[in-house]
This record gives C-alpha cells, sequence and structure tokens, in this order.
C-alpha cells in the first residue's frame, strides 16, 4: 500500500510538468489551429536558458525560473510573428512541416560543442530535502512541482475565465470570425497565446529538470508524450489536457510497474492507440 | 486534366534512365555507385511518402517505421530462418500493406489534423519495438552480416549489379506511381484531396480510398527499406527513426510534393548535399531545419513546382487547395 502511494506522488507530480506543458500545446491548437511540433524544443530550451541562469549568472532558482519563463515567452511570441504568421493561410501539412523545421534548428543550435553539446546536463534543485508522511516519502521537488502546477493551472483558468484578455483567447478559439468582428486583435492575441504557451513550457522544464538530467533529445520525447496527451484530450480543449496529462503520468508510472521499465516509455502510446481505437475524437469534445 | 502517359510525356524518363544506366560502364568508382545505389533506395521510400502526400493530402509520419519494418523482415528472414532474398523481399513488402491497413483502420478515423500526430506516435513506438526486441531484431546491436542476394550465377555483390537491380526497381516504382496518378484511383485520390465532401457526393468512397493509398505507400517503403536492408548488409534501429521521416519528407519537399520528378530531384539534390554535410553529424540540421521552414514559406512546390510553374505557367492549373486553406479563405482571414 505504501508502495502504491509512493508511485501515486510520483505520477502527481509527472501529471503536474505534462499538463503545463500540453496546456500550453493545447491553447496554441484551440486558438490557431496549429499542431505545433516545435513546443517540445521550447521546452527544451526552457531548461538550457534557466541552467544557463543558474551556472553561468548565479541567479537563485525562482529568479531563474522566471527568467527562463519570460524569455521563453518572448521567443515563441517571436516565432508565431516570424514563422507561423506568414504560413496561417498555408495548409495545415505546410505549417507542421515548419514548426519540425523549427524543432530541428533549436535542437541542432543547443548540440552545437560551443553552445551546449550533446551531453547531459545536471540543474541543481533548489529544495534537495525528502519530505516523508506515515512511510510515504517524496523529494521536495517533487512536491514542489505538485504545488506549483496547481497554483499555475489556478492562475490560468482564472486569466483565461475572468480576465477581459483571457476572454479574448477563449473568444477567438470559438469563432476567430466573430473575434476579429467584435474588434479583437486577432494577430495580438495569436503571438499572446503563442507567448504563454512559451512560458508554460519553460516552467515546466525548469521544475521538472532537476529530478531528471537535461539533454538537447528531451524535448523530443516531451513533445511526443503531449501531442498523446491533447489528442487523447481532445485536441485544444483545456480540461482535455489536464485530464489526459493525469492519466499519461499514471499510466506510465504503473504501467512501468507493470510492463518493466523498458516500455515504460511506449505504455503512452499504446494507451492512446487503444482509446482512439474506440473514441476517435478523443475522451473530451474539441475546443477551448 | 489529367496527366496520360505518352511516348512524349515518357521521353524524358527514359532519356535519365538510359544515361543512368551508362554510369557503372563509364565508372567503377565505387563510392560513386554507393551514392548512386543509396539515393535510389531512398528516392524509392520518397515516393512511398508521394502517394501519400502528394496524391492524397495525407502526412504519414510512421514512413521510416514501415521502411524499418521492410528492411527487418527481409533482414530476419534471410538472416535467421534461411530464405532467399527474393521470397523475404515480397514477404517484407506484403506485411507492410498489412500493417498499414491496419494502421490506416485506427488512424484515418481520428481527423485530419490528428492523423500525422497518431501516425508519429505510431512511429515512436515501432522504432522502441524494434530496439528493445532482443531476442527478434538484435535489439541494440542490430542486425549484422545480412547477405546480398543471388540469381542464377549473377551475385548482387556491392559492385554494378546491385546498381542494375536498384534502378530497374526505381523504373518500375517511378512507373507504377505514374500508373496510379493517371488511373481513376489517382484521380480520386486528387478529388478527395480537394474536398472530401465534394467527393462524397461524387460517389467516391473516401476511407476505403484512403485505406488503398495508404498500403501503397508502406508497401513502398517496405520495398525501399529490403532493398536497404542486402545492400548495406547491417543495421540498427536509428534508420526506422522518426528523424529519417522527417529527412525523407525534406528530401520530397525540396524536389516537388505530388510531381512525379519530384522525389528523385529532391533526393538526388539532398541526399548529395546531405553527404557534404556529414561531417558535421547532427549539426546539419542547422542547415536542414531553416531549409524545410523557407521551402514551405516561398517554393511549397519544391524545385519541380518552381519548372513547371515557369515553364507552364499557363497550363497549369493551381493544385487544389486543403481543407483548413479552404475555411481560412472562406472565413476570410
Amino acid at each position: 500500500m505504501t508502495l502504491f502511494f509512493q508511485q501515486l506522488l510520483n505520477a502527481l507530480a509527472l501529471g503536474g510538468v505534462y499538463s503545463l506543458v500540453a496546456l500550453g500545446l493545447t491553447l496554441v491548437y484551440g486558438v490557431m489551429k496549429i499542431p505545433n511540433f516545435s513546443h517540445g524544443a521550447l521546452y527544451m530550451l526552457g531548461a538550457y536558458i534557466s541552467y544557463a541562469a543558474l551556472t553561468s549568472l548565479g541567479l537563485p532558482y525562482f529568479l531563474a525560473l522566471g527568467l527562463s519563463g519570460v524569455v521563453l515567452g518572448l521567443l515563441s511570441a517571436v516565432l508565431e510573428r516570424v514563422v507561423f504568421h506568414p504560413l496561417r493561410h498555408a495548409s495545415h501539412v505546410h505549417t507542421m512541416i515548419a514548426a519540425v523545421g523549427v524543432l530541428f534548428f533549436i535542437e541542432a543550435v543547443i548540440r552545437l560543442p560551443f553552445v551546449f553539446g550533446s551531453d547531459f546536463l545536471q540543474l541543481p534543485s533548489p529544495l534537495s530535502g525528502i519530505v516523508s508522511f506515515g512511510g510515504v516519502t517524496i523529494t521536495a521537488q517533487r512536491l514542489l512541482i505538485i504545488g506549483a502546477s496547481v497554483v499555475i493551472m489556478g492562475l490560468l483558468y482564472f486569466f483565461l475565465k475572468r480576465t477581459l484578455v483571457g476572454t479574448t483567447i477563449e473568444a477567438m478559439a470559438q469563432n476567430r470570425e466573430g473575434a476579429r468582428l467584435m474588434g479583437i486583435n486577432v494577430n495580438g492575441v495569436a503571438m499572446l497565446t503563442f507567448g504563454i504557451s512559451g512560458l508554460l513550457a519553460a516552467v515546466a522544464s525548469t521544475l521538472y529538470a532537476p529530478t531528471a538530467l537535461i539533454s538537447p533529445s528531451m524535448g523530443e520525447v516531451m513533445n511526443l508524450k503531449v501531442f498523446a496527451i491533447i489528442i487523447l484530450g481532445g485536441m485544444g480543449s483545456v480540461p482535455g489536457a489536464v485530464v489526459g496529462a493525469f492519466l499519461l503520468a499514471l499510466a506510465e508510472v504503473f504501467g512501468g510497474v507493470i510492463v518493466g521499465a523498458d516500455f515504460a516509455d511506449i505504455v503512452g502510446f499504446a494507451l492512446l492507440v487503444l482509446v482512439l481505437a474506440f473514441r476517435p475524437q478523443g475522451l473530451f469534445r474539441s475546443g477551448a | 486534366m489529367t496527366p496520360q502517359i505518352t511516348f512524349k510525356s515518357a521521353l524524358p524518363w527514359l532519356i535519365v534512365f538510359a544515361l543512368a544506366a551508362l554510369i557503372p560502364v563509364f565508372t567503377s568508382n565505387r563510392y560513386i555507385l554507393d551514392v548512386a545505389v543509396n539515393i535510389m533506395i531512398w528516392t524509392i521510400a520518397a515516393y512511398g511518402l508521394n502517394v501519400m502526400l502528394g496524391y492524397a493530402g495525407i502526412l504519414q509520419l510512421a514512413h521510416a517505421g514501415f521502411f524499418g519494418i521492410g528492411a527487418y523482415t527481409v533482414g530476419i528472414l534471410t538472416l535467421k530462418a534461411g530464405w532467399s532474398f527474393w521470397l523475404a523481399w515480397p514477404a517484407g513488402v506484403a506485411l507492410c500493406a498489412v500493417l498499414g491497413l491496419l494502421l490506416g483502420l485506427v488512424a484515418f478515423r481520428t481527423g485530419r489534423e490528428t492523423f500525422p500526430i497518431f501516425t508519429l506516435g505510431v512511429g515512436v513506438i515501432i522504432t522502441q519495438v524494434i530496439n528493445k526486441w532482443d531476442a527478434l531484431t538484435g535489439g541494440n546491436d542490430g542486425l549484422n552480416g545480412i547477405q546480398a542476394p543471388k540469381l542464377g550465377s549473377i551475385d548482387f555483390g556491392r559492385g554494378a549489379a546491385f546498381f542494375y537491380l536498384g534502378l530497374i526497381t526505381l523504373g518500375l516504382v517511378i512507373f507504377l506511381v505514374a500508373r496510379v496518378r493517371s488511373s481513376m484511383f489517382g484521380r480520386s485520390l486528387i478529388a478527395i484531396q480537394g474536398s472530401e465532401d465534394l467527393a462524397r457526393t461524387l460517389g467516391i468512397n473516401v476511407f476505403s480510398h484512403q485505406l488503398r493509398v495508404m498500403m501503397l505507400s508502406t508497401a513502398i517503403a517496405g520495398l525501399a527499406g529490403g532493398f536497404y536492408a542486402v545492400y548495406i548488409g547491417f543495421m540498427g534501429a536509428a534508420i526506422t527513426g522518426v528523424a529519417q521521416t522527417f529527412v525523407v519528407l525534406l528530401y520530397l519537399l525540396v524536389g516537388g510534393v505530388g510531381t512525379l520528378a519530384g522525389p528523385l530531384i529532391g533526393t538526388a539534390l539532398m541526399f548529395f548535399l546531405g553527404e557534404q554535410l556529414k561531417n558535421f553529424g547532427d549539426y546539419q540540421f542547422i542547415v536542414f531545419g531553416p531549409l524545410l521552414i523557407l521551402m514551405v514559406m516561398f517554393a511549397p512546390g519544391g524545385i519541380a513546382g518552381l519548372w513547371s510553374k515557369t515553364m507552364f505557367a499557363r497550363q497549369k492549373p493551381p493544385p487544389p487547395a486543403d481543407r483548413s486553406q479552404q475555411e481560412a479563405t472562406d472565413a476570410g482571414v
């Protein structure tokens, strides 16, 4: 039973990270119908910028987290303007291919020997302790992940539902043309949505990195997982992304125990294939 | 405008193939023949992707996975079961077609935007299974010592005989995809790409057509993979990976999606460029990444597209708009 709760807490921490990354992806899809394959690269870049801020600049962890979030938010908005805005009339296949180009480019730049190189790096954790209640132990970093992801999801919910700027994002997701006729700056909202998605990805990777290692390929793996999540939850659905994220995390953690660590990474895709075989539209209907 | 295969349209192809057939006569340089055979292998794979993306407008991202299934089927059957290559090769192609059908049965139900991502996930599963199933595939060590095929007294070593086998195979594939394009089936695919709903009202069974083109595409990938296995003689799971799919996609994009010459031109050019960048390893993506973006932005028709645009500007109607593009136009954004 202790093992069960232990694994449950691990799954919650993993699910929190997945949710943050998947939320950004699903928002971008919901608003702009862009399956942004470069999202994983932004996630990876976020961890590297935090690493640079911590080691080269010597910033404290939470400042590095904030800096990385802001930098990635801005970069992501620029990316929308430079790459995706010119392709807004192109077919979705072209947009996807362009996003893949961005992914390859960012990863190749990070791999350059004079940038970070291909080796694994360790992001130092701000909280090194272990918390234990009733025999169930969890590292303080994982506890931080769970807490922070809940707070951030709450803030995002508040932003989307209760603020004027946030509701413009929702409006555009529901009806782009209607939103434009209501005087909403469609291009501005597009950049804002991309910015938010980059910020969420960077925060997620900075939170998660201390419990794992960082490497240039970490984004590819995450990319596939969060795409699996948003398909599972229904493309563009915000609640779907959160539910899908925790489902995948639970399936990976408990599935890994059952089928062995070797196949843990494909448990999620097996789940995806199974669910879509019976429910092709995903668990939730699309739409933010 | 239906492209029919006439002597006039086939003439440039015949000339190209006649010239290519002379290469081993004039040079016995191993490197040149090796590059040529590699280009033929990846060109065949690119034609497989082209029938999906170019004819049907569907991006299928498990392509290298199917290439790998074809390659590993030939490798395993010849190495471990002692089959002849001439039996193992069709078996690999057939297996890829059947698996393509099974994948299509699930994947086509998920919707047009979800399809590429879903197949991408399946591609990852294929690579992972190949990589972890040590007993069958050799796992991380891969398969080694796959023999070159023999036919009667001809031994297809790494010399000119292999070159000609590749050239004949490539010629047959190009002939096949040209026939498909001009057939009722091919024209129905183009109609579906233009508008699924419209095609449906014309009595075209969209799902069945998509399944058939999927089988054709994965079968061609398996054909290329089987040939690759016996040519290279050894392989690992990396060749089945998602990155390899995107490399083939890049070849196709540069050459021209949906055109008949595109896969050949793009693969030949980009493979050659890749050889020049080989010393840079992963860094070649610093060039390839932005190139992908620039291609879709400024030359979505690729080199073959640019060519026909300048040569036949008056004759060629614009390619049918994609559905999302249509929606965007309708909405006036």
